[in-house]
């Protein structure tokens, strides 16, 4: 059994003038310690992604159909108190601020001592001696020191260490980080990716890494969701993604990095921008920035299918395969 | 042969911190002593910017970038050192003699949010700086420049009239750049223009940039974290470590062969797409705050290299056979 099984998700915004869908028809699974990306421009429904998978979307938005497995419990289904079992127990979250997380007023090392008597039954002494261990796992130096010391006077490489060791206090099944470095310089984004890693790797948790950064993912992940306008458009192995993306909008963010082009040469930018929830073309919702684009395209919504590799939601891609399947047809 | 247009000479910035007058004294070996505590931002850094170059300033947060930035803009003064715009030093200027270099120097900031007023609209943001620098324009005349800047940087004539809420990030930053276009500086300074947008937009505002370079022999001083845009962006890359530069040196120079321990260090931490690439170099420890004046090599705490000499001087920069300069004692004694 998959450890996280979402199916045919719609996610809406209801809005006073009009009902606004942020997520369409979004399925994919997780395996137990699978390590999967979600990328896509902003806007493109990531984060909302993330909070849905644990029931955490907030009104104006709400799920308005499909199912969200873990194992064999339907979290949305969940009341609250099942769904805070979940967040605290089996899916923990990262986000780009860890002052989210984070409570300013209280030590470093008072939040994490609270996080593990919130669980077990345990004396303040022995659960001071796992938040230290647990600092020094997710290597910060002088961890009796920090341990007494407030959110502001760390460094936010540090803060984000500081999260990671309280996620790991929780054992977690899956880990959901929403943009996890972007807030970070490179020198540490590398370091704090290398521990994530480490850490599900060693423990066997699945994560679930949501990111604009290609560059980050295909680090990490082993598998790549892309996301566009609230669709999942193309899904496969992160390498064949990156080195062979099929989808016209992968391909334009993949095209659109520098290091595609000769220094010192124009970029090549995908022409227009991502579209509000409320100004969603019709058909493909590409279809305006997309160099493909045929009448066919602008009518109506392509499906996701499978192309030997990855899968694709693009016409393009859907006749080539079809001939491929005529021409096989009619040799044989 | 390059002209200098910008020359920085032993700059220096400390901030004091803002502690009370009473905190300010310690109790120490029996007495009470006034101590102050302040940030050495810059410690000595010397740099020239050429006409029609882009100079890529990277470095991990903290180290001086944008009090760089600052100080060369005149926002901030420097504690220590000389700018000079040509032949002239342009550090100890008052505001009216400033006037002149608000005019061919100019900004683009991080935050494309932030940096425009959001009462006013994009015509009124344009109309301000151009009518201000050019007294003897018409209304209309004012009207035609800021029709045609505006399409320049792909924003439509017609939306001149809206407000910056109502663009995306990409087309703000766009406008933030045609209002640094506006005085038709030489100069630009752009910190971390980049940060706050999407691969797609970054590769819109980066295109325009460079098109906008080729057309006016613009300079540019440009900040980022993102070492992808600076392989593809920078004539040449100032590495900066602790408010001092470490190595400077031509693009490709940099990339094929970097010299400073940091450098390499932070070369090896790019996240690539290609999967194979060596294991990142980790440096022990992150960069530690400036309250002392350091001595020595500002590199010293976190470099796997470093012995006794490190500790008592301060390398100076040396001009290497490849073009590159770079600031590093084991280097010059050939240990590296
Ligand atoms: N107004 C100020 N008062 C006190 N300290 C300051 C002030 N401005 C900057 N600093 C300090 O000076 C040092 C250099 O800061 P600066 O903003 O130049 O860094 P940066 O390299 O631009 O970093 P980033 O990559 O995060 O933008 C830091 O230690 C910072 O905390
Ligand atoms: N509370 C909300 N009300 C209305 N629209 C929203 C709300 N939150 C997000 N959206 C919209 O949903 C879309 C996807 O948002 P998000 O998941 O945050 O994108 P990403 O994380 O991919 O950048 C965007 O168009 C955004 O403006
Ligand atoms: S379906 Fe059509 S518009 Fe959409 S990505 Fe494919 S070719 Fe482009
Ligand atoms: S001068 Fe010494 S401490 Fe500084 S980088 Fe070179 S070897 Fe390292
Ligand atoms: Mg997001
Ligand atoms: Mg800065």
């Amino acid at each position: 059994m998959n450890l996280l099984s979402v199916s045919n998700l719609h996610v809406n915004f209801h809005m006073k003038e009009q009902e606004l869908a942020a997520l369409i028809d979004v399925s994919f699974t997780l395996n137990r310690g699978e390590r999967i990306a979600i990328v896509g421009e902003s806007g493109a429904g990531k984060s909302i992604l993330g909070f849905s998978i644990v029931n955490l979307i907030g009104k104006p938005g709400y799920i308005k159909s499909g199912s969200i497995k873990l194992e064999s419990k339907e979290i949305t289904k969940m009341n609250l108190r099942q769904l805070q079992e979940v967040r605290g127990k089996r899916i923990a979250m990262i986000f780009q601020d860890p002052m989210m997380t984070l409570n300013p007023v209280l030590t470093i090392g008072d939040q994490l001592v609270e996080t593990i008597r919130s669980h077990t039954k345990i004396s303040y002494k022995d659960a001071r001696n796992i938040a230290i261990e647990k600092l020094h796992h997710v290597q910060i130096a002088s961890p009796e020191k920090r341990f007494n010391q407030y959110p502001h006077e760390l460094s936010g490489g540090m803060r984000q260490r500081v999260i990671i060791a309280s996620v790991l206090l929780l054992n977690p099944d899956i880990i959901i980080a929403d943009e996890p470095t972007t807030a970070l310089d490179v020198t540490i984004q590398a370091e704090i990716l290398q521990l994530l890693l480490t850490i599900c790797r060693d423990n066997g948790v699945a994560l679930v890494l949501i990111s604009h950064d290609l560059g980050v993912v295909s680090k990490v992940a082993e598998r790549t969701l892309v996301m566009y306008a609230g669709h999942v458009v193309e899904e496969g192995p992160t390498l064949e993604i990156i080195n062979d993306p099929q989808h016209p909008y992968t391909q334009g963010l993949l095209n659109a990095l520098p290091q595609m082009t000769l220094p010192g040469q124009r970029l090549n930018q995908i022409q227009g921008s991502m579209p509000s929830l409320a100004e969603r073309p019709t058909g493909c919702a590409f279809h305006p920035r997309c160099p493909y684009a045929t009448q066919k395209c602008r009518q109506e919504q392509p499906k996701f299918i499978y192309s030997g590799v990855s899968s694709v939601a693009c016409f393009l891609v859907e006749d080539m395969l079809n001939e491929f399947a005529n021409n096989d047809k009619e040799i044989s | 042969m390059p002209i200098p247009l910008i020359q920085i000479s032993g700059l220096e910035k400390a901030f004091s911190s803002n502690e009370s007058w009473l905190s300010q004294w310690r109790f120490r070996h029996g007495k009470f002593k006034k101590h102050k505590d302040s940030i050495h931002a810059l410690n000595g850094v010397n740099l020239t910017i050429h006409q029609g170059e882009t100079l890529c300033v990277v470095g991990e947060t903290g180290c001086g970038k944008s009090t760089l930035a600052r100080v060369i803009m005149g926002l901030t003064t420097p504690s220590a050192g000389e700018i000079h715009y040509l032949d002239q030093r342009i550090d100890q200027l008052n505001n009216r003699q400033r006037m002149f270099f608000r005019r061919r120097m100019q900004m683009v900031f991080q935050n494309p949010y932030a940096s425009l007023n959001p009462r006013m609209t994009v015509y009124q943001t344009l109309s301000e700086p151009i009518s201000f620098h050019n007294p003897q324009l018409s209304q209309s005349q004012v009207d035609e420049k800021i029709d045609a800047l505006l399409e320049s940087v792909g924003i439509s004539a017609l939306s001149s009239d809206r407000y910056p809420h109502e663009f995306s990030g990409g087309q703000r930053q766009r406008i933030s750049l045609a209002r640094a276009l506006s005085v038709e500086p030489d100069f630009i300074v752009a910190d971390e223009p980049l940060s706050a947008l999407d691969v797609s937009v970054q590769a819109q505002v980066l295109n325009l940039m460079m098109d906008k370079q080729e057309e006016r022999n613009l300079s540019y001083l440009f900040i980022t974290h993102d070492l992808a845009v600076v392989e593809h962006f920078a004539t040449r890359v100032a590495v900066m470590y602790l408010g001092r530069i470490c190595e400077l040196a031509p693009t490709e120079t940099l990339f094929q062969s970097p010299k400073h321990p940091y450098t390499q260090a932070l070369l090896s931490a790019i996240p690539r797409l290609d999967s194979n690439t060596a294991q990142p170099i980790r440096l022990i420890g992150e960069v530690p705050t400036p309250t002392e004046k350091p001595i020595g090599c500002v590199f010293q705490a976190r470099c796997p290299y470093a012995n006794q000499r490190c500790y008592e001087t301060s390398p100076p920069m040396t001009l290497q056979s490849d073009g590159s300069s770079v600031a590093c004692h084991a280097i010059e004694e050939g240990r590296l």
